[in-house]
């Protein structure tokens, strides 16, 4: 059977945009019942450990190797024309403002987006979604309110751990191996920065968080069919998030920085 | 006489161009235990769900205590809600917590039982269904078949509903077990004096539990009747499913329904 374009094309646009309007609503009744009582503390409080504190190791990791390859290669290009002085400056600003939420934010996504969506897809398929119902539990109070916020809240810290332990890294490549002056190299450092350029980078954090657990509870919510659906709902959420945390990235910084 | 506790008619739910339950009407009387027999795949989980909210049925009526819930707020759906209890299939327990937490669930998260009395609760229930304190302490994953089911009666019946609904309560379980689960089932619900809907393809499990039995195929009632009449039926499709022949009328479904 021969299908024309114009077919393929119309049936695409209608399941893009039947998906976006239900993102859309999920996005928004998620968003009400995390300010419309009652509201779980004890839940929110579990999801930002499990959030924040359980990804600072993976965290850590990628912030000190960021900071350190970011110094060194800034040197190799900047050493050309003999602007060292300028990696500092360099490596803090790129840190602040792009590396820390996006790489932190993709890095989160891929554990706690999955995990989520893997948890709630889980709690789906065995019911356990329905017996909150059947217990007078509102699975998007219960479940999913305390995740966004919990989500919201942490990544910026997060995020500021990154940029601290990723300027470490960048400081000490620096130091013991470009020769730079430790006086010099923390001033270059401190006097270029500008708040403008953390604070852009936590708010990307906080929509950041927002995206990550909205796609893996999203996908969660709505996994069926067992194990196999389980993994896809998995996989949907983290390749998902990663693509809107890209995307959300550029438009964020054409809000911030564009003239 | 009295209004009945669950008064379903004309309900009506499809999925695609497949009619899962094509006018449906039952009554449950306060205090009777009715049992919905039928083949895999028959709509009976649909029934279930529709009654709960989980599903919202294409037409007809719902009324529990002569209240309409069709097309109820979330808000008015919580407050009926609060009249059921379920046992799910696989038991749903929440993995994530331990086994009393799971019982107590209801009373602390929705009724603001505070803890420690929850707890009790929460160990008295788990004594009527057979199970000692130290069980409370343990994780539903590390807990047998069988004795998952128990928590999970315990659970539903945690918050003393008049209404319970059992989802194929002896399902997977062998037969002895499936003895005890029917027997501390038909126990709890005479002392809570409930109105009970169980689904179940298990006969022995149906002839115990049941006042009353309503036969569902291809998404009616084809049947329905006393327990001690389901041999007198007169109804070829009841007769090839209680006695379990591959022969008949009925033709099993391969899609899900």
């Amino acid at each position: 059977m021969n299908i024309p374009l114009v077919t393929v094309l119309g049936r695409m646009t209608i399941a893009f945009l039947g998906l976006t309007g239900a993102v859309t609503t999920f996005a928004t009744r998620s968003l009400l019942h995390c300010f419309e009582p009652p509201i779980y503390r004890r839940q929110i409080g579990r999801q930002m450990l499990e959030i924040g504190y359980y990804s600072l190791p993976v965290v850590g990791l990628t912030a000190i190797f960021t900071g350190m390859v970011l110094a060194l290669q800034s040197y190799v290009g900047f050493s050309r024309f003999s602007a060292e002085s300028a990696i500092p400056n360099v490596v803090v600003v790129s840190l602040t403002r792009e590396l820390g939420p996006v790489l932190a934010g993709l890095m989160v996504a891929g554990r706690v987006g999955a995990a989520m969506a893997a948890e709630l897809g889980t709690m789906r398929v065995t019911e356990q979604i329905d017996a909150l119902t059947t217990l007078s539990t509102e699975p998007f109070k219960y479940l999913i309110a305390p995740r966004i916020v919990a989500a919201i809240v942490t990544m910026p810290m997060l995020v500021l751990v990154f940029d601290a332990i990723g300027i470490l890294g960048g400081y000490l490549v620096g130091i013991y191996k470009l020769d730079f002056n430790e006086q010099s190299y923390l001033r270059n450092t401190i006097d270029f920065l500008e708040f403008m350029d953390v604070f852009s980078g936590l708010v990307k954090a906080a929509v950041f968080g927002f995206l990550i657990a909205l796609m893996g509870c999203y996908h969660g919510y709505h996994s069926r069919g067992g194990a196999q659906g389980v993994g896809t709902a998995t996989t949907n959420a983290v390749v998902s998030a990663s693509i809107l945390i890209l995307t959300a990235n550029y438009l964020i910084t054409e809000l911030f920085f564009a003239r | 006489m009295a209004v009945p506790r669950i008064a379903i008619s004309g309900l009506r739910k499809s999925f695609g161009p497949k009619k899962v339950l094509d006018g449906i009407d039952v009554e449950v009387a306060i205090g009777e235990s009715l049992v919905v027999i039928g083949g895999s795949g028959s709509g009976k989980s649909v029934l279930l769900k529709c009654i709960l909210g989980l599903m919202q049925p294409d037409s007809g009526s719902i009324r529990i205590d002569g209240e309409e819930t069709v097309g109820l707020r979330r808000a008015e759906r919580a407050r009926v809600m609060r009249k059921f209890g379920m046992l799910f299939q696989g038991g749903a327990l929440f993995d994530s917590l331990r086994v009393w937490e799971n019982v107590a669930f209801g009373p602390i998260q929705s009724d603001r039982v505070p803890v420690d009395e929850a707890k009790q609760i929460a160990l008295q229930k788990l004594g009527s269904v057979g199970l000692t304190p130290d069980v409370g302490e343990l994780r539903p994953a590390e807990l047998s078949g069988g004795m998952q089911k128990r928590v999970a009666l315990a659970r539903a019946i945690a918050r003393e509903p008049e209404i319970i609904f059992f989802d194929e309560p002896t399902t997977g379980l062998d037969p002895i077990m499936s003895d005890v689960i029917n027997d501390l089932i038909v126990q709890c619900v005479k002392q809570l004096g409930a109105s009970t809907i169980s689904i179940t393809h298990d006969m022995a499990s149906a002839r115990k539990i049941g006042d009353r039995i309503a036969m569902l195929h291809e998404g009616k009632l084809i049947w329905q009747g006393p327990v001690a009449e389901i041999d007198r039926s007169g109804d070829a499709h009841v007769d090839q499913f209680i006695h379990g022949r591959a022969e008949g009328p009925i033709r099993m479904q391969v899609r899900k329904g």
